[in-house]
């Protein structure tokens, strides 16, 4: 531990701290722009210069030096004012002062550093500099005039996305930050070069000339796009939703977000289920509450019993409980999740959580994933698993081959394989002080207890991946049936219940009465008989459960639009017209039943579950995958197809290939 | 004047043939075997005790440098030896004519400190507009390994040693040591942050020396000479032969290997046949290669030609490359000139390089015709003092020095055409 002194006052700080950190830990604000905590050093703003002794007499960028026994740093002496006055002067002299205009104002760290630590008045006379745009995709916009060449975008791509996309060229004053040959950036987490960029030069287009970030009003809340569950905050003003940030939660998302829990954000005003529809002589009608809750009740007549609910992959814990609640009310338990139909084991929820947890994932030295095509079904999982693959660990993948963006070798798309594996993977794994299997839905059919049996073999942590956002909730709160949606089928209720699920087989419920309570006109709404318009994750408080068993909670953004009213006040109100009690007359109540029935939804944090079951030894996997579950990463959810913004890059990063070729 | 029996290049006009032959008559690649045999440490001490300082303009002691260098791998990685043959630097033209007309020198060299540094191999990066040169020299290195002399048990001492050529794509910039490496890599030419230093992790991470051409071309004939026979020349601490380029407004412009501490005068008068018009015709001189401040007549004279006696004038020796400037220059646009130079050769890293340079050059634009106001001269000063010393590399010291250098001795003409510039004007509008 190092002991150094800045500005007069002594302190010690961590190995291999830099004097940037070490200033900072004693209290003083350096200006930076290039260096970032998350990306590699770069050291070419010059903006953190300080004093240092011993030293040569100049100014040091503070970033890149590591603080080392007996340092005296200096960040308030003359020669650190002039540094900072004269690099800050530079970075003006070509930057146009078009702040007026630019989508940064207000939340610039030019501006803001410029108040703090420049001149003051300008001495240049000579022509600014004017770069032509760039065009980095339908997500990205470009003012490259505004550049500062800090190259946060360029490392970005490098080194978290792990896709050689941006990058400059030229040099001197003509350097330009570009995409190769002006592609537009493809990766699944381009947009948070948008977050980087310290200036206006790359904003968000979608967003562009919306809104001023201080007429926002600001809502904590957790992205329902994957089932990893990143801390995200909504901008809003008004009604509507104008943008989604990233918040900082090192264990879950760092300070990242995908492009699809951001840009499907504008899919939250269009297609919008906003008045109540019941089905007359085929077609869709508009109807009142009352019209539609006693068609329901009359559906079921004295039979209240023969009701199911079915969870989509967006909805919250709450209202997954108001719905148990409603059908237990009535007499029923049929209630399922798994919309797709899948039917996995879930007496022990050990064995479907990601137990390594994200943070824990980095740290793993050998990796095994089967049957996930993690890019497309968590983005950010990728993102640790490449941050592990840079500490020496070694990946296998079972499955068709998709571009991991690090060294992996794929073993066949027979998940067969599992039962004879190659020696040097176990090897690798018994080598490994700490491995990871990682299951994706796709594969849980056929090979998780073959994977559980593999794990426990190898002392490797075992983890489901999962992809919905209410999945581990929903499992938590018993939405599950042994045989899954065929359970469901068979019991042949008269109304189903689907509470935003838009993904799963409407045709063997040709019978029954069905019930879509869901917030955009998707396939389920298409499917149905009654229309009961709700509230999207934007537009109630609600509990969600991520994939490693993270109970998180999300606040209430916006109102929901026309008479949608939040899902559990529906249920609520539908429980009255069947003249049932389900002991709950607001939020606040239902939120204390559903803690007291599974308490650990009560706590944010991870949740425990307790041991992984015994593995069976004599576990056998078998099928193949010949596809993942997901067919296009942009348009999986009923707000993200809602969204313009997702369909342009479904359109044009995902089948541009395909545009061009029928163009020719 | 240094006597023929002294001089180290032998072949430096061409005179003879460069190749293996002729050189081996000239007495390179004699019984390396011998030389290497000395051991590392030995090697190191003896280029220590000779007081070489690195030739390619930082005066670094090599002996010293060379020592930086792990004396055993302990994680396995292999040492590099870098020689650095980017000669970019406007004035300068002493490596080209070692490559030319000796490379056996300079390969010769690249062994004996390959192997007293430990290094595996030795990446010699070109300048890329030196074609021939490259072809030149591409020929000596393969008629080496032809013969034995490098390669597996290079010249029988029982030590392997590669050595590649690499060339570069005309980047300036690519002369400076770390992005020299960052070139050999493949990447972007663009220094890196120190440290790490490149004797700790250099190129591809592994310990590495960079050299000038000329430190390491000299090596052999200090050995076989011995560190007292170089230490012989030239003043304390400024000790040996080097080869100086004087271009510019001398009678017979030349490449000469000379004494260090050897007074301008004498280079002028005895190899260069004196200024064009007489001494009195002399103006200023830049005397180690465009990155120096240059020194008014008066002070160059009898100013001794070495490290030490050109810094006490606010200069310094560079890479001796001599810029001799009489009466007829346009002081200012030969300087505005450099400052192009740089501007156009920033790599465009650090802030204040990548838009100092560009600003410094458009005002020096507008002081050659004087279209400023006199305070804007000591703004220009302010503003090199900005970038001076403000970033990664020394190319922004570089493009600051020669401006303060003509601000320092040249701010009468400076205003002079400020002046007459607003006097015109000042008629024109009334």
């Amino acid at each position: 531990m190092p002991k150094v002194t800045v500005d007069g006052q002594e302190l010690e700080v961590p190995e291999g701290a830099t004097v940037l950190q070490a200033c900072e830990l004693a209290g003083k604000e350096i200006p930076r722009f290039c260096y970032h905590e998350r990306l590699s050093i770069a050291g070419n703003c010059r903006m953190c210069l300080v004093e240092v002794k011993p030293g040569p007499p100049k100014p040091q960028a503070s970033c890149a030096l590591p603080a080392t026994e007996g340092q005296e740093i200096r960040t308030d002496s003359e020669m650190v004012k002039t540094a900072r006055e004269g690099v800050m002067e530079f970075l003006l002299i070509n930057h146009p002062l078009d702040c007026p205009i630019c989508d940064q104002g207000g939340e610039c760290d030019l501006q803001d550093q410029s108040v703090a630590y420049g001149r003051g008045a300008t001495r240049y006379d000579e022509n600014k500099r004017a770069v032509t745009e760039k065009y980095m995709g339908p997500l990205i916009k470009t003012v490259m005039t505004r550049c500062i060449h800090c190259t946060r975008c360029v490392r970005f791509s490098e080194e978290i996305a792990g896709v050689d996309e941006i990058g400059a060229v030229g040099r001197g004053e003509d350097m330009q930050i570009t995409t190769y040959l002006e592609q537009a950036a493809e990766h699944e987490l381009s947009a948070n070069v948008i977050d980087l960029c310290p200036v206006g030069a790359l904003t968000s287009r979608p967003y562009a000339f919306e809104a001023r970030p201080w007429e926002l009003k600001k809502t904590l809340s957790i992205d329902v796009s994957d089932a990893v569950g990143a801390n995200i905050r909504l901008d809003s003003r008004g009604r509507e939703v104008m943008r989604a940030l990233p918040r900082v939660n090192d264990a879950v998302n760092e300070e990242w977000l995908s492009d699809k829990g951001r840009y499907m954000v504008d899919g939250l005003s269009k297609r919008r289920l906003d008045k109540v529809f019941m089905r007359k002589r085929g077609k869709l009608q508009q109807a009142s509450w009352d019209d539609a809750f006693k068609a329901i009740a009359k559906q079921l007549k004295s039979d209240k019993s023969s009701i199911a609910a079915v969870a989509g992959d967006m909805v919250d814990c709450e209202t997954m409980f108001a719905a148990k609640s409603l059908l237990k009310a009535c007499g029923s338990t049929l209630i399922e999740g798994r919309q797709t139909g899948m039917d996995y084991d879930v007496s022990n929820l050990a064995a479907v959580n990601f137990n390594s947890t994200f943070e824990g994932l980095e740290h793993a030295k050998a990796i095994l994933i089967v049957g996930s095509h993690i890019r497309w079904e968590a983005p950010l999982v990728n993102v640790r698993i490449r941050k592990a693959v840079k500490r020496g660990a070694k990946v296998f993948v079972v499955g068709p081959k998709w571009d991991t963006t690090y060294p992996a070798e794929f073993l066949g798309e027979d998940l067969g394989v599992l039962n004879d594996l190659p020696g040097e993977i176990a090897d690798a794994f018994k080598d490994a002080d700490r491995g990871a299997v990682i299951v994706g839905g796709g594969a849980l059919k056929g090979a998780h207890a073959k994977a559980l049996a593999l794990a426990s073999d190898w002392g490797a942590d075992f983890n489901v991946l999962h992809f919905s956002a209410a999945r581990m909730g929903g499992l938590m709160l018993g939405f599950a049936q042994k045989g899954g949606m065929a359970d469901i089928a068979k019991a042949s209720p008269k109304v189903v219940l689907s509470l935003g699920a838009d993904e799963m087989n409407f045709e063997p419920f040709a019978d029954a009465l069905k019930v879509y309570i869901g917030h955009h006109g998707d396939r389920g709404a298409h499917a149905a008989d009654i229309i009961l318009p709700a509230a999207s994750y934007a537009e109630k408080d609600g509990t969600y459960v991520n994939t490693e068993g993270r109970v998180q909670f999300a606040e209430k953004a916006v109102f929901a639009p026309g008479d949608a009213r939040e899902d559990w006040t529906i249920l609520r109100a539908l429980a009255d017209a069947l003249k049932v009690e389900v002991g709950f007359d607001s939020f606040a109540q239902l939120q204390a039943a559903m803690i007291a029935e599974v308490p650990a939804l009560g706590e944010e944090g991870l949740a425990d579950y307790g041991a992984l079951p015994k593995a069976d030894a004599n576990a056998k996997a078998e099928g193949t995958m010949s596809a993942y579950p997901i067919k296009d990463f942009y348009l999986t959810n009923p707000i993200a197809r809602a969204s313009e913004v997702m369909q342009r890059c479904s359109s044009e990063l995902l089948h541009g290939g395909e545009l061009a070729e029928a163009a020719e | 004047m240094l006597a023929d029996k002294d001089r180290i290049f032998t072949n430096l006009y061409g005179f003879q043939d460069w190749g293996l032959k002729a050189a081996q008559q000239r007495g390179d690649w004699d019984d390396t075997k011998s030389l290497i045999a000395r051991g590392h440490d030995n090697i190191i001490e003896e280029v220590k005790a000779s007081g070489l300082r690195g030739r390619g303009g930082a005066g670094f002691p090599t002996g010293l440098k060379w020592s930086f260098m792990p004396k055993e791998s302990k994680d396995g990685r292999p040492s590099f030896l870098v020689i650095n043959a980017d000669e970019s630097e406007p004035g300068s033209c002493k490596d080209r004519e070692i490559i030319r007309h000796d490379p056996h020198k300079l390969i010769e060299g690249a062994l004996v400190a390959g192997y007293a540094m430990r290094a595996r191999a030795a990446y010699i990066y070109i300048r890329g507009e030196y074609i021939r040169e490259a072809q030149t020299l591409q020929a000596a290195i393969d008629e080496a390994y032809d013969a034995g002399l490098i390669g597996k048990n290079a010249s029988k001492s029982g030590y392997d040693f590669d050595v590649f050529l690499h060339r570069g794509a005309g980047a300036y910039i690519c002369g400076e040591e770390t992005a020299m490496i960052e070139s050999l890599e493949g990447k972007k030419g663009q220094p890196r942050l120190k440290p790490p230093f490149p004797a700790g992790a250099g190129l591809y991470g592994c310990p590495t020396t960079v050299n000038n051409v000329e430190s390491i071309a000299v090596v052999p004939t200090i050995l076989r000479r011995g560190a007292s026979w170089f230490a012989s020349f030239g003043r304390e601490n400024n000790k040996g032969t080097k080869l100086f380029q004087i271009s510019g407004h001398v009678n017979k412009p030349c490449v000469v290997e000379e004494a260090l501490s050897i007074p301008f005068s004498e280079l002028i008068e005895k190899h260069c046949g004196g200024i064009i018009g007489g001494k009195d015709n002399l103006l200023a001189v830049i005397p180690g290669g465009s990155s120096v401040p240059l020194v008014p007549a008066e002070q160059i004279w009898d100013a001794p030609m070495d490290f030490d006696g050109l810094k006490d004038l606010g200069s310094g020796l560079g890479t001796a490359g001599v810029i001799v400037m009489d009466k007829s220059t346009d002081i200012v646009r030969a300087i505005s000139r450099l400052s192009y130079f740089y501007k156009h050769e920033s790599c465009g890293q650090c802030t204040p390089c990548r838009e100092g340079t560009g600003w410094m050059w458009r005002m020096m634009e507008r002081l050659r015709t004087g279209d400023a106001a006199i305070e804007e001269i000591d703004m220009l000063q302010q503003v090199t003092k900005q970038v001076e010393g403000h970033t990664i590399c020394a190319l922004g010291d570089a493009a600051a020095w020669p401006i303060q250098g003509l601000i320092r001795h040249f701010r009468p003409e400076l205003e002079r055409r400020i002046e007459e510039h607003n006097a015109k004007f000042a008629e024109a509008a009334e």
